[in-house]
């Protein structure tokens, strides 16, 4: 266990250069000119110059691209062009925020799913199935961002109970939430379900319901513990995908998460942030990947084995 | 006398004519499932319909999408303007209907790009494990840590807004969940006894990889790509709802729903008819996916 966790560590720091290198080139090498597109191509020949030699892009790219990982690896991802303030302050600031909407959603969406999904798989076929996964359905079928503007209008506008936008009003955080963990714990539902009942399917449930076992015992013990690699898989995923749904609810519901950061960035040309939010978001994708991957050796040891030869 | 097949010979004995025998497929098999399966083809029959109005919108819009009408801003759906009107004046309708163009394209050619590189990544992966493994999984790892929207973000700042660019932008990020799912699927079924029979009998890598992997994996790829159509659509809406996909004036039900935004005490309809079409459609693909999933899959549905 030791060396596929050693192993797995090392990956993920390959992926983690990668990822600069990724992000560097994107940046920086493709188009040509960040300082062109920073000023917008409008600035004449003099400026452009002038600007490139004080931001340190006149140098070697493969200078520039060592100096940005030797300062990213200290935390340190440069300043922002116009806000003259470190990147890495304002992406922390920005993260914790986004983090604790998304965390608080996963849990929601993750109960709000397997409910759902292990019931609906239970009685497949029935009414009670039918009916939970048209609700999934719609849940999946809404974008996040209209949901959110539904909300809005019902919860905000005509019922007045939840706070429209903002973080100073109590109970900011429920409609943001909601949102998420609703738009989320539906498709979570559908793929439990789908999981449930492949491992419903398997010769060891029909054995074990032969042995006479209650339904319990099969669904509690035997289905649910197969079924929970494709669902760790899924929680992985899910959290991933939710805190890229956090970032564009923050945008429905005015917070200044990292989503907002980046977006704003991105309409200012402001790269160092940009970049820094990609790098910073990828970072944190590659850390939820390697736990998930550790679950995945701790509930298949068959996995575990032909990963740890590797 | 003709030399006769032995097909030809035993449907003479039986008395049959030609037609009359049809050989049962996997296909042709989960057609005929498909068939009964009411929701799915009725949602088959909505996204034709959806498809020609895509082709058709310069013949079923009532008004111009881009005529403004100063003198009739932010109206109320009527029978004038089904879906009311814009803060400009424009004919919510009429944009909704041209809107279908752009999600439509979005999603089958987004989804022509990633499946390939998916599929055949995830299976070379785990098929082989080992060196190969690791290399495709780092790259699907790289490629996959970022997130899909700052991902597309970073595309969009650098080639700039514009359809061609949302295609490159979700194309180039898009396979990554496929291949990941084919990976571990694989991982799975290559223990299995018919893979060991193959191999016992002489099949090559490839053949194994190509004839009985991937074919075993088709209700997963099935599946993600019904859960990834959708997810085109909504990631093109989203980018135009935070305003960098298709700029204004061009129609894209996200940017509709992001100037909505801006007037939803005055007008409520301006937002809720764009979003209304998006959920309709990825509605419609989610729910044909699933009955494809039924018919291609019984052992799912025979439980």
């Amino acid at each position: 266990m030791l060396k596929y966790l050693l192993n797995r560590i090392w990956q993920s720091v390959i992926v983690l250069v990668g990822v600069t290198l990724v992000t560097f080139i994107l940046l920086n090498v493709v188009p040509g000119d960040p300082v062109l597109v920073m000023l917008n191509k409008r600035a004449d020949a003099e400026t452009v110059e002038r600007v490139r030699h004080e931001l340190g892009l006149d140098r070697p790219l493969h200078i520039q691209y060592f100096d940005f990982v030797a300062h990213a690896v200290q935390g340190d991802l440069g300043e922002s062009y116009f806000q003259k303030r470190p990147v890495t302050e304002m992406l922390n600031q920005g993260f914790a925020l986004t983090f604790r909407l998304g965390a608080l959603s996963l849990v929601f969406s993750v109960i709000f799913g397997l409910l759902v999904g292990t019931l609906a798989a239970l009685f497949r076929g029935r009414f009670l199935d039918h009916f939970l996964m048209f609700i999934a359905m719609l849940g999946i079928s809404m974008p996040i961002f209209w949901l959110g503007v539904l909300l809005q209008i019902l919860l905000g506008l005509n019922l007045g109970w939840l706070p429209i936008s903002g973080t100073k009003a109590a109970g900011w955080l429920v409609m943001p939430v909601l949102c998420l963990g609703i738009s989320y714990g539906a498709s979570a539902s559908r793929l439990i379900r789908t999981n449930m009942l492949d491992a419903l399917g398997q010769d060891y449930v029909r054995t074990a319901r032969a042995k006479g076992l209650s339904e319990w015992i099969v669904v509690g013990k035997h289905v649910l513990k197969n079924a929970a690699i494709p669902i760790v898989t899924l929680i992985g995923m899910q959290l991933r995908s939710l805190l890229a749904g956090a970032m564009v609810i923050e945008m429905v519901f005015s917070l200044h998460g990292l989503g907002r950061i980046a977006f704003s960035a991105v309409t200012s040309r402001d790269i160092p942030i940009v970049q820094g939010c990609v790098l910073y978001t990828a970072a944190v994708y590659v850390i939820i990947n390697l736990i998930v991957d550790l679950l995945y050796g701790v509930l298949d040891p068959r996995i575990r084995i032909v990963k740890g030869a590797a | 006398m003709a030399f006769k097949t032995k097909k030809a010979r035993v449907m003479e004995e039986l008395g049959l004519r030609a037609g009359d025998l049809q050989a049962s497929t996997l296909y042709r098999d989960a057609w005929n499932r498909l068939k009964k399966n009411k929701m799915a083809i009725a949602s088959f029959f909505l996204l034709v319909i959806i498809a020609l109005i895509a082709v058709f919108a310069p013949l079923i819009a009532p008004y111009d999408p881009y005529t403004q009408d100063l003198s009739r801003i932010n109206e109320p759906p009527s029978s004038d303007h089904w879906f009311g009107t814009d803060d400009v004046g424009r004919d919510l309708f009429s944009r909704v209907v041209y809107g279908t163009r752009i999600s439509m394209l979005v999603g089958v050619v987004c989804e022509a790009i990633c499946v390939p590189i998916g599929v055949i990544l995830g299976a070379l992966a785990g098929y082989f494990g080992g060196w190969v493994d690791a290399v495709i999984s780092r790259i699907i790892e790289i490629f996959a840590s970022f997130p899909t929207i700052l991902f597309a973000i970073a595309v969009m700042f650098i080639l700039g807004p514009g359809i061609m660019n949302i295609f490159i932008a979700i194309g180039v990020i898009g396979w990554t969940g496929l291949a990941r799912m084919i990976r571990g699927q694989i991982m799975q079924l290559k223990e299995k006894e018919f893979v060991e029979a193959a191999r016992a009998s002489g099949a090559s890598n490839m053949k194994i990889i190509f004839r009985h992997l991937i074919p075993n994996c088709l209700s997963t790829i099935i599946v993600v790509i019904t859960l990834d159509i959708p997810g085109d659509i909504m990631l093109e809406s989203t980018l135009s709802f935070v305003g960098l996909g298709v700029q204004p004036p061009d129609p894209s039900w996200g940017s509709m729903i992001s100037e909505g935004r801006k007037f939803i005490r005055q007008n409520v309809w301006y937002s809720f008819f764009p979003g209304l079409a998006i959920m309709l459609v990825v509605l419609a693909f989610n729910t044909l996916g699933d009955g494809v999933r039924d018919a291609l899959d019984p052992k799912l549905k025979n439980l």
